[in-house]
C-alpha cells in the first residue's frame, strides 16, 4: 500500500534524524502518523467494499495499478517529467520573485508604481497564464515551465516584498560601517533575515506549483503525470490516476522530510539553542 | 599600526543639520559644530540626552549624509574606522567569532584572535551564538569586532548603557585594557560624566540642541593614577568649568 508504505519509510526516516535528540519524543508523533495514514487506508478500504465500482477503485486495485506501472518504468519516466518541470518552475519563481520582492520592499516609490501590477497578475487565472503562454510561445518546454512560473511569481513577490519591509538597518548599517562586499552582505546579512520568509514561499511555493504543472502537462505536454492523468481520464481509468497522484504525493512528502526540513533546521540552528 | 605623525585628526566642521519631520516640521539638532580628535587620542563627546551626539556619530559614520559641513577622517595606516554601536548589533545568526571575523578586511579574516579574545574574556564564548549571551558579555563581543579590524579610527556610541553599575565599570576597564594594548584615535559619545571623566583624554562638552561645543576639557592625568580621589577632584574642577553641565 503506498500510504503505509510511505508512511514506514517517514517514521524510520524521523527517528533516525531526531534520535540523538531523544527518541521518545519523536516516536510517538511519526506513530501517530502512521496510525492515522493506516486508518484513513482502512476507511477508504471500506467504503470501496461497500460502494463496488469501477469508479470508485479500493487501496488494493491502486497499488496493482502502481507495482505494474512501475514496472514497465512508465511511472517513473513520468514522475520524473513532472517532477524536473516542478523544480525549474520553482527555481525560476523564487529567484525572480525574491530580486522583485525584494526591490519592491525597499523602494517605497517603485512599490506604490507596481503594487497594481501585482495585484493584477496574482489575480489571473492560472489556465488563462497557461493557455496565452501556449499560444504566444508555442507548445514547448520553456512555455510550460515559464507560465507555471509566472503563475507563482505574484505570491513570491509579495511575501519577499514584507520580508524586505521587515528588515532591521541596523544591521545594513553595521555592514556599511565594516565595508562588508556585496556578496557578504546578501549571504550575511540580507539573506537570514529573509530566510523565514524565503521558507514561507517555498512551502506554499511547491504545492501551489506542482498541481500547476499538472493543469500545463495535461494542456500541452505529452509526458508527466499530468499527461497521465488525462489519459487515465479518456479511458475512465480511476485506480490509475489515483495511483500516479498518491506516487506524486508521496514523492513530495520524501522531498519535504530529506530536503525541506533539514535545510530549514540547519537555517534556523541559531535559533534554537536555549539561551 | 599607522606611522606617527602621518596621520591627519579627525577634524569636523558641521554648519548645520535638520531633520524633518512626516507632518512637515523640522528640527535642527545640530548648528556649527566643530571640534578635532588628536591623533591617538581618546575624546569623548559629552553632552545632554538627545542633543544630537548620535546624529554626529551617524554622520562621521558616514550613515547620513542629509548635512551641511564638511568632516575629515584620519589619513593614512588601514584608513578604516570601527563603531561599537548602543546595541551590540551582532549578526543573530552568526556565531561571536564568526561576527568577529566578517568585520575584518579579506586579507586579515584569517588572522590570530586569541589575544584580543582572551583580554575580553570572551576566549570560551567564540563559538556561541549571540541569543546564547547576556548583554554585557554581547558587548565585549562587539568591542571584539571593533578593535579586531586595527581600525584607524574608532566610534564608541554610549556603549554601556542600560548595563548594571559593576558590569560597566568592568566593560570600562576592559575597554581601556584593548585600547591601551593599541591606542586607537577614539571618539565615544556618552552622557555620563564619571565615564568620560574615567576613560577619556579630553572631553568636548556639547550644549543642549542645536548642538554646537561648549568647550574642552582636557584630562592631562593618566588613567592609572585617576583614583577615587583623583577622580572627585576632576569632578570639581569639571564643575567649575562648566558648572550648568551634570
Amino acid at each position: 500500500m503506498t500510504a503505509r508504505d510511505t508512511g514506514g519509510r517517514t517514521l524510520g526516516d524521523t527517528t533516525d534524524i531526531s534520535s540523538r535528540s531523544g527518541p521518545a519524543a519523536t516516536l510517538i508523533p511519526a506513530l501517530t502518523v502512521t496510525i492515522s495514514l493506516l486508518g484513513l487506508c482502512l476507511l477508504w478500504s471500506l467504503a470501496a467494499n461497500a460502494w463496488p465500482s469501477r469508479a470508485f477503485p479500493g487501496p488494493g486495485q491502486v497499488w496493482q495499478v502502481l507495482l505494474k506501472e512501475a514496472a514497465s518504468g512508465d511511472l517513473f519516466y513520468h514522475l520524473g517529467a513532472t517532477l524536473g518541470r516542478v523544480a525549474a518552475a520553482y527555481v525560476v519563481a523564487i529567484i525572480v520573485g525574491s530580486v522583485i520582492g525584494i526591490l519592491l520592499g525597499s523602494h517605497r516609490g517603485a512599490d506604490r508604481f507596481f503594487s497594481p501590477w501585482v495585484i493584477l497578475f496574482l489575480n489571473i487565472p492560472a489556465l488563462v497564464i497557461i493557455v496565452l503562454a501556449y499560444i504566444w510561445f508555442g507548445l514547448n518546454e520553456v512555455a510550460a515551465i515559464g507560465a507555471v512560473a509566472v503563475n507563482k511569481i505574484p505570491n513570491v513577490v509579495v511575501t519577499m516584498r514584507e520580508g524586505a519591509r521587515a528588515l532591521d538597518p541596523s544591521y545594513a548599517e553595521m555592514a556599511a560601517v565594516y565595508r562588508f562586499g556585496p556578496l557578504d552582505r546578501v549571504r550575511h546579512v540580507l539573506l537570514p533575515q529573509l530566510q523565514p520568509y524565503l521558507a514561507a514561499a517555498s512551502r506554499s511555493g511547491i504545492a501551489l506549483i506542482w498541481k500547476i504543472v499538472l493543469v500545463v502537462e495535461l494542456l500541452g505536454r505529452s509526458n508527466g503525470v499530468g499527461f497521465q492523468i488525462y489519459l487515465y481520464f479518456q479511458l475512465f481509468d480511476v485506480a490509475a490516476i489515483l495511483a500516479y497522484t498518491l506516487a506524486f504525493v508521496a514523492v513530495m512528502l520524501v522531498i519535504e522530510l530529506l530536503l525541506v526540513q533539514p535545510v530549514e533546521r540547519h537555517a534556523t540552528r541559531w535559533r534554537r539553542r536555549p539561551a | 599600526m599607522q606611522p606617527v605623525g602621518a596621520a591627519v585628526p579627525l577634524r569636523v566642521d558641521i554648519a548645520e543639520k535638520t531633520f524633518r519631520s512626516a507632518h512637515g516640521v523640522s528640527v535642527t539638532a545640530l548648528k556649527d559644530l566643530s571640534f578635532e580628535v588628536r591623533q591617538g587620542e581618546f575624546a569623548c563627546l559629552l553632552g545632554p540626552s538627545g542633543c544630537g551626539k548620535t546624529t554626529t556619530l551617524r554622520i562621521l559614520l558616514g550613515l547620513d549624509r542629509q548635512f551641511s559641513g564638511s568632516f575629515q577622517l584620519p589619513e593614512g595606516g588601514s584608513r578604516r574606522i570601527a563603531a561599537v554601536f548602543q546595541e551590540p548589533t551582532l549578526l543573530p545568526w552568526r556565531t561571536v567569532e564568526q561576527n568577529v571575523r566578517l568585520a575584518l578586511p579579506k586579507s586579515l579574516r584569517a588572522k590570530n584572535l586569541d589575544g584580543l579574545f582572551n583580554a575580553l574574556g570572551l576566549a570560551g564564548m567564540r563559538s556561541l551564538y549571540p541569543a546564547e549571551l547576556s548583554l554585557g558579555l554581547a558587548r565585549r563581543a562587539a568591542l571584539a569586532r571593533a578593535f579586531a579590524t586595527e581600525p584607524a579610527m574608532l566610534f564608541l556610541d554610549e556603549p554601556f548603557v542600560s548595563l548594571d553599575g559593576r558590569t560597566a565599570e568592568q566593560l570600562r576597564r576592559l575597554l581601556l585594557t584593548v585600547w591601551s594594548a593599541r591606542p586607537t584615535t577614539a571618539l565615544m559619545v556618552t552622557h555620563n560624566l564619571t565615564e568620560a571623566l574615567m576613560l577619556s583624554d579630553r572631553i568636548i562638552v556639547l550644549s543642549p540642541r542645536p548642538a554646537h561645543v561648549l568647550g574642552m576639557f582636557d584630562i592631562g592625568l593618566p588613567r592609572q593614577d585617576r583614583n577615587p580621589q583623583a577622580m572627585s577632584a576632576l569632578l570639581r574642577s569639571f564643575h567649575q568649568k562648566f558648572p550648568g553641565v551634570t
